[in-house]
């Protein structure tokens, strides 16, 4: 029987690379909020390119139930902004067909919570697919995923399942805590020939910043927000803003902190944390998800077989506890915040 | 069970003869003499295949193999019916298919011998690999389909599954966002009867068939192991969905008459009686009785048939046998299409314990 040899589409974009950034639409620097600035990237990534396409539930009409999507449908039509049917494993499955023909799916997760039902799609077929066929088939699948709580929301509405990714491998995860990364990464995100798992925080969606056309760092750089001497304190998500408050406030006490907003948690960027980390001796660690198993425990069993010479005490996790995402009028005991973080810095700077 | 559906739709008695069918045979009209017995060459061939890997698993050269035995008829008439830029989503059974397909032997039995996770690069022949995990491809296959329907060109998924698969959740979304899509997409069901040692009865009250159409889906019961009925509803379906009508559910009934795979034991689950009477139902005996009648089988022809199928199965054991181990470091390789630091981290210092055994070649370069 005869075939016609085929080419991989994924291979064919015309999305600029992560190293060359080129000039956007978004020509002028704008204030907006983040979740604006997610809208003005995804806006921007289907501009550029016609095999980007949108799938979720609500993202039409409604715009999302955050409006990240709002008036995309208008300008892109139903056939690049699909509202689906009310299944996360087929949103993430279908996502693979499309990927497979050469579309770049952007996939929206309602809320970090309804994730699990599509984990098997995620870490079975998307994680595995470019290993699987050697490289034949990729997966340019960006997966937005709203997260973390603080919003006081019912249950499954406010969890942080960042770590069940990074275990995996095969997948990229970043998690954007301003405006100007959540533009600059969702478009980093839809041109990367790997998949994606993207993690907006929430309860940052309202908050306004600078953004500018340009792209700026690769998304697998971090970002010293702070800079410091004593301390590094490392976060990403929502709790960047939360660390860079606990360094002005150690700041008055003669605490130098260093925050570093990690931005990529896989890979996390350990040139950035080793040369931070060398220079303070100290580490902190903090996020909203539950500390065993976590995010933190890795980057500080990594950093101790790197730079166990440098550090000058046990580096320490801020982070939830080890419990389910409690009700909302107890979240803000189980979130890390200012005074939790500062007596962490305190405790490995050896103050109490 | 109760079972509010039809008899399975079939084209060819048990006898090898032709069983009219008013909506089936204008789809097979076309099929003469010599083409039919082009679809016995290929389903003697993908026993002979079928068999021979099995072998090689005994002997220790594949890991584990799926046979096929008894689904010749279900899987190369539906195969033979697929256009080439249509593309085709299967399990893990569906070896037949991939022949059919073009696949080459060796890169069939790659995945079971454990050389690799897959054997092909589906966009040679527009065949995905083999998905292990029961009914993932189904929602592949509907996404692929939505994406061709966007594309505006006329190609169909086609995606193949089992009896046990129609109880995950994934084949019931995928039918859900087929029909809410109207994508032209195929779900081509094979009922052997069991999924692993859970008789069908256990997956489906009622004929599995009957639950497309509350999806919105036309589904066609056919035997499985008449390679005519086979052929005419997978064309029947295609049509369909290439020219806008959306999805089509066949439900293919057929048997297993081999174990689920090497590693399984029917006889501590299965009566011998059923066996028995289901290779009465043999697919390739059926088509041998219409194609004497028709005088398509000579002393000749049933020679050079074997010989084909011979040499096809010296080829996958001499392919199999000669095939490279992979080189250690390739383990590395394709995790991501983007350079990534922390795995190119674990490769340089793996690379440095390997050599500090004073080993030569650890390049793990291409494959």
């Amino acid at each position: 029987m005869t075939m016609t040899t085929m080419t991989n589409p994924a291979t064919v974009s015309t999305v600029p690379g992560l190293t060359a950034p080129t000039p956007t639409a978004l020509t002028e620097t704008k204030t907006l909020t983040m979740s604006k600035a997610i809208n003005e990237g995804l806006r921007q990534a289907m501009l550029e390119d016609p095999k980007v396409v949108l799938l979720g539930e609500d993202i039409g009409a409604l715009g999302g139930v955050f409006r990240v999507t709002s008036d995309l449908l208008a300008q892109f039509g139903a056939r690049r902004i699909i509202d689906t049917p009310l299944a996360e494993s087929a949103i993430i499955g279908t996502a693979v067909g499309l990927a497979y023909r050469g579309y770049r799916p952007v996939c929206e997760i309602q809320f970090d919570g309804f994730i699990f039902p599509g984990f098997d799609q995620i870490v079975s077929q998307i994680a595995k697919f470019h290993y699987r066929t050697q490289g034949a088939v990729r997966m340019p699948i960006t997966i937005r995923v709203p997260f973390g709580g603080g919003i006081g929301a019912a249950e499954h509405h406010s969890e942080s399942p960042e770590a069940y990714f990074t275990h995996t491998s095969g997948l990229r995860v970043i998690a954007v805590s301003n405006p100007q990364d959540a533009y600059s990464l969702v478009r980093q995100a839809i041109a990367s020939d790997d998949p994606v798992l993207y993690f907006e925080p929430k309860r940052r969606y309202h908050v306004k910043g600078e953004v500018v056309p340009e792209l700026g760092p690769p998304m697998e750089q971090a970002v010293i927000v702070h800079p410091g001497t004593d301390v590094t304190l490392l976060a990403y998500g929502a709790l960047v803003s939360t660390a860079r408050d606990a360094a002005l406030a150690a700041a008055d006490e003669g605490v130098s902190i260093e925050v570093i907003d990690l931005r990529s948690l896989s890979p996390v960027d350990y040139a950035a944390v080793e040369a931070s980390v060398q220079k303070t001796g100290h580490l902190v660690v903090t996020h909203e998800a539950a500390q065993s198993g976590g995010l933190g425990g890795e980057i500080i069993a990594a950093v101790t077989e790197r730079c166990f010479n440098y550090l000058e005490s046990a580096p320490l996790r801020v982070t939830g506890f080890d419990v389910p995402y409690p009700p909302a009028k107890l979240e803000s005991y189980h979130l890390p915040d200012l005074d939790r973080i500062l007596d962490g810095v305190d405790r490995v700077l050896g103050r109490r | 069970m109760s079972d509010s559906s039809p008899q399975p739709v079939q084209l060819l008695s048990l006898d090898g003869e032709r069983m009219p069918h008013g909506d089936f045979d204008p789809w097979v009209a076309d099929l003469d003499g010599p083409a039919l017995l082009a679809l016995y060459r290929d389903m003697v061939v993908v026993r002979r295949i079928d068999t021979e890997a099995t072998a090689l698993q005994r002997q220790g050269e594949l890991g584990l193999w799926p046979p096929l035995l008894g689904q010749e008829a279900a899987q190369v008439g539906s195969a033979r019916a697929v256009r080439t830029d249509d593309f085709i989503f299967p399990s893990y059974r569906e070896n037949a298919v991939a022949y059919c397909r073009g696949v080459a032997l060796t890169d069939i039995v790659k995945v079971w011998r454990g050389n690799a996770q897959s054997g092909w690069d589906p966009y040679t022949v527009n065949m995905a690999t083999p998905a292990i995990i029961i009914g993932a491809q189904t929602l592949h296959a509907t996404g692929w389909a939505i994406g061709a329907q966007n594309d505006e060109v006329d190609s169909v998924a086609i995606t193949y599954f089992g009896d046990g698969a129609t109880s995950q959740g994934d084949v019931n979304e995928a039918m859900v966002f087929a029909a809410s899509f109207q994508a032209p997409v195929v779900f081509f069901c094979q009922n052997n009867q069991w999924a692993i040692s859970e008789p069908v009865r256990v997956q489906a009250h009622r004929n599995i068939a009957d639950r497309a159409p509350g999806f919105g889906i036309p589904s066609l019961r056919i035997d499985g192991n008449d390679v005519l009925a086979v052929m005419a509803a997978t064309r029947i379906a295609l049509d369909r969905a290439r020219t806008g009508g959306g999805p089509t559910f066949i439900e293919a009934v057929t048997y297993r008459m081999g174990p689920h795979t090497t590693a399984d034991d029917p006889t501590r689950y299965r009566d011998p009686a059923e066996l028995a009477e289901w290779k009465t139902r043999d697919p390739l005996l059926r088509l041998h009785r219409l194609l004497t009648l028709l005088g398509e089988i000579t002393p000749e022809v049933a020679e050079a048939t074997q010989a084909l199928a011979d040499a096809a199965a010296a080829e996958l054991r001499a392919g199999c046998i000669g095939m490279p181990d992979p080189e250690p470091l390739s383990v590395f390789d394709h995790v991501y299409a983007t350079p990534n630091a922390t795995l190119e981290r674990q490769r340089t210092d793996y690379a440095a314990y390997l050599t500090s055994f004073g080993s030569s070649d650890q390049s793990g370069e291409g494959r």
